[in-house]
């Protein structure tokens, strides 16, 4: 819990967890999607014997395995920087925000790392029953392993099942299926696993409708089209459904992250939805230096209240109501909030002094107190508004998360337009004639990529100054750490990662340039 | 079930969970010992084929081992976590950046257009050969020999060295446990090789590397053994939690717990017989006794570290603020509940054990290497 924190120490231990994710995130996605694809392919292979099967299975496998490498280079810095950049935060949330990590650890990683090394090494060495089986096993591993670490995430969004501890200065769980089975979870675990499975449906008919551009391997390009359209239907219908449960959650549970995803200001009755705005760099209310004006934007009028309470004409708070409040509404204001946190932190404080001390009496008082039903509600609910210096530092980013929050619903749009097209095209035997189409293909395979990185940036910029809810900013949960010894771990950071991902776009265009006829792995 | 246990055999039970892990991640540096082996043992290119393509089928444990390993220290002792990798974090960033240059390297090494080329991987590979096992141990090292922090009456932990944990390679017996876990990772490396690769004259070099390697092990492990037990230790007092010196703690634990110390020995004893049975009679079998002495006196040095009233991770900026597994841990819910989760490892060892078996039914061979088979090629 630090006192004084320097503003750039924070910023650059957020541009480094951010470099980290960011880059992580661009290869974690197609594992994800890519081994059920696998699974199902070596599954027709199983049933039917048919050799072509297992060709396309074993090129898949091998581009699989060149993003995998990489994924996994990523991800360990991850789980080591929420102690060595967020100290506190690792203490503040540890008792509940460890388990999960455990659990991933224990039930995930090792069911992929051990039935993938069979995938890979055991084509000839295993029976095809227990390679297809390793094979699933794999997949199954990569998922659960982002079940872990986005319940972890969603917890953090959301915390619940839990209790603080003022003897120990933190957060206990004390209802694990909360923790686990809470809706945000549940929503944030299938939202993301289905973009997973839809950025590996992409960047197959991507791959595959280069290889029909160059009229080359046609036969294994269309079956991985066929395979990757109608899993990429299926993944989109999910993505698109657990999407609106997502947004639905956030009004509820962040509503300041709704009213920076859709740029809204004032909250009223009836709110349109923003089908298309752009910004202008002009700031013209005094009273909240960070809200850029408009230059336009087209609304689809009471869409957003319908989409968010199913009624055309409900409330929904904009920035403005969030910071200073709206009795009709019953939304508290923001300095309100601020002044209770720091009673909670001040309370908090005095009796941990008391207990050292020695004055006990007083220390047990004011334990009661701090326990007490009405402070829990009133008071603490809000610790983490008592770090908070001023208002404005509760308004994230808000043309970042506008802007993000756009380019991934037109995108994932369009993701469904794509397979719909994809799947009709190739049972019409007709992706040879549409050229343009195929070009098209291959272009919305970086666009897949953007919608990934946007879909976290609303995800995480959103949400900010929290780094658990209302609970913790990040102003309190960064190490103490000097920016300096940051700065050279970011630069170092995205230099290596810099480095490792130029390899991999080459071994992977090359890989894919060299074709299925070698026979993969 | 686990609800009746209290708090406190719920922390000595995920003390020696974090322990075992320990152990383990230690017996799996055979990888890494691997890599640091690939120059002089590798005397062609087909041989540093064989060797990274034998090591390469396991180097995922390892990772696997190590995210495992910190995932449970954050879920079971957090204060441990805010404290140690928030604190020292030139010594924790070395570690990763050692890790990352690894994972990428054996599935790029071999890779037409792979950018860096294949020199540069491999020297990757040697690089995190090289330095993971010494930093892990001398990252071990603070278990014993202290540390520079202080946590305040909020929990907050604050560094008190401006190095931020290299000042750990500044303590002798740091280092020293360091280059016995480099040179046991060697060790355990040039057995796996003599096991999994059917190539003699690569089997007579490892015999041959066997002896160089096995005698700075012993030097370096001696010393830190001889040094642990004649050493001030930190204890608590279990009703006062208030921390002091005592003279030769870690012998104290090993004779007050002696299961521990047999277990301590045994391990030493298997070690030396895998090592010397291999260098007698051409054994093939040694990776198993020395790979199961090495969990063995890993799994006991650990031990002793957190137990009987020992703290395991010691300030020496302020003694009262030194980490033990019961001013450290998780609330007895959450340990209760991971016990629970625990019960999984067992199932989690038997598929590792049964998919390991099944890659490793042939050894690697030649013409494996030369595209004679299915399989995928580092």
């Amino acid at each position: 819990m630090n006192e004084i924190v320097d503003l750039s120490l924070i910023d650059w231990s957020r541009g480094q967890f951010a470099l980290t994710a960011l880059y992580h995130w661009l290869f974690v996605p197609l594992t994800l999607g890519i081994t059920f694809i696998l699974a199902i392919m070596e599954t027709i292979y199983y049933k039917t014997g048919n050799e072509e099967w297992k060709k396309i299975t074993k090129f898949w496998m091998k581009v699989f395995g060149i993003n995998f490498a990489i994924g996994v280079a990523t991800g360990i810095i991850l789980e080591f920087q929420f102690g060595t950049n967020w100290s506190y935060y690792s203490w503040f949330v540890g008792d509940i925000f460890g388990a999960p990590l455990a659990i991933e650890g224990i039930m995930a990683f090792f069911m992929e790392s051990t039935f993938i090394a069979v995938m890979f090494f055991g084509w000839d060495k295993v029976s095809k029953r227990f390679h297809l089986v390793s094979t699933w096993l794999t997949a199954i591993g990569a998922n659960l392993s982002a079940l872990w670490i986005l319940v972890a995430n969603a917890w953090m969004q959301n915390p619940v099942g839990m209790k603080f501890n003022p003897d120990t200065a933190r957060n206990e769980m004390v209802n694990f299926w909360d923790v686990f089975l809470s809706p945000m979870a549940i929503n944030k675990f299938l939202h993301t696993i289905s973009s997973g499975f839809v950025l590996a449906g992409v960047f197959i008919i991507g791959v595959s409708a280069w290889f029909i551009l160059k009229r080359r391997d046609v036969l294994f390009a269309k079956k991985s089209i066929l395979v990757a359209s109608i899993f990429g239907f299926i993944s989109s219908m999910f993505l698109i459904t657990t999407g609106d449960g997502s947004a639905r959650l956030v009004a509820i549970k962040q509503p300041m992250k709704l009213a920076a995803m859709e740029g809204l200001y004032q909250g009223k009755n009836g709110v349109g939805l923003v089908a298309i705005g752009v910004f202008s760099p002009t700031r013209t209310d005094p009273e909240f230096p960070k809200l850029n004006d408009f230059l336009f934007k087209i609304e689809i009028p009471n869409a957003l209240s319908y989409m968010i309470h199913l009624d055309a004409n409900a409330f929904v708070p904009g920035v403005k109501d969030l910071i200073n409040g709206n009795e009709k509404e019953g939304i508290l204001s923001s300095a309100e909030k601020i002044s209770r946190g720091k009673m909670a932190i001040e309370t908090l404080r005095n009796y941990k002094d008391a207990l050292a001390q020695g004055r006990k009496d007083e220390a047990l008082q004011l334990r009661d107190k701090f326990m007490s039903k009405d402070f829990q509600d009133n008071y603490f609910k809000y610790f983490g508004y008592g770090f908070v210096k001023n208002a404005n530092e509760l308004i994230p980013k808000i043309p970042l998360v506008f802007y993000s929050f756009h380019i991934m619903v037109i995108l994932g749009t369009w993701f469904l337009i794509f397979f719909i097209l994809s799947f009709y095209f190739v049972v019409k035997d007709e992706l040879t004639k549409q050229r343009l189409f195929l070009k098209i293909a291959i272009l919305t395979v970086p666009l897949v990529y953007l919608a990934q990185m946007a879909g976290w940036t609303v995800a995480e910029v959103g949400r900010q100054p929290w780094v658990v809810q209302d609970l913790l900013p990040t102003v309190a949960a960064v190490s103490n750490i000097s920016t300096g010894a940051v700065i050279v771990t970011f630069w170092l950071f995205a230099f290596i990662f810099t480095l490792l991902l130029i390899a991999e776009v080459k071994i992977m265009t090359t890989q894919i340039k060299i074709g299925p006829k070698d026979g993969g792995h | 079930m686990f609800e009746q246990l209290s708090h406190l055999t719920l922390q000595h039970y995920w003390w020696a969970i974090i322990s075992l892990l320990a152990a383990l991640l230690v017996l799996l540096l055979f990888v890494q010992g691997g890599q640091s082996l690939i120059y002089e043992l590798g005397k062609s290119k087909n041989d540093r084929t064989m060797m990274l393509n034998t090591l390469g089928r396991k180097w995922e444990f390892t990772f696997t081992t190590l995210v495992t390993f910190g995932g449970a220290f954050f879920a079971s002792f957090p204060l441990f976590y805010s404290t140690s990798f928030g604190g020292a974090y030139w010594a924790w960033m070395a570690l990763l950046f050692c890790f990352i240059i690894q994972a990428v390297s054996y599935e790029y090494r071999s890779k037409p257009n792979n950018f860096l080329g294949k020199k540069t991987f491999d020297a990757f590979l040697f690089a995190n050969g090289l330095l993971a096992p010494i930093l892990i141990g001398v990252v071990v090292g603070t278990f014993f020999n202290g540390a520079e922090f202080s946590v305040s009456n909020l929990n907050a932990s604050q560094w008190q060295n401006q190095a931020r944990g290299l000042e750990a390679v500044l303590n002798i017996n740091n280092v020293a446990l360091g280059l016995a876990i480099f040179f046991l990772s060697r060790i355990l490396a040039l057995l796996y090789f003599m096991n999994s690769i059917e190539n003699a004259s690569l089997f007579a070099r490892s015999k041959k590397q066997l002896i160089y390697n096995t005698i700075p092990f012993l030097v370096f492990f001696l010393f830190f053994v001889i040094r642990l037990v004649l050493k001030d230790g930190y204890a608590y007092n279990p009703t006062t939690m208030v921390v002091s010196m005592e003279p030769f703690k870690y012998f104290n634990n090993l004779i007050q717990m002696p299961v521990i110390l047999l277990l301590f020995l045994g391990g030493v004893l298997f070690v030396l017989w895998g090592i010397i049975s291999s260098l007698l009679k051409d054994n093939t079998k040694g990776i198993w006794w020395a790979g199961g002495g090495t969990v063995l006196v890993v799994f006991s040095l650990m031990l002793i570290a957190g137990y009987n009233n020992t703290c395991y991770y010691p300030s020496n900026f302020d003694l009262q603020s030194s980490l033990n597994i019961v001013n450290s841990s998780s609330s007895r819910f959450t340990l209760t509940t991971m016990t629970y989760v625990s019960l999984a490892v067992p199932f989690v060892l038997a598929y590792i054990w049964y998919a390991w078996k099944a890659v490793n039914t042939k050894k690697i061979t030649e013409s494996e290497m030369t595209g004679g088979t299915e399989g995928h090629i580092y």
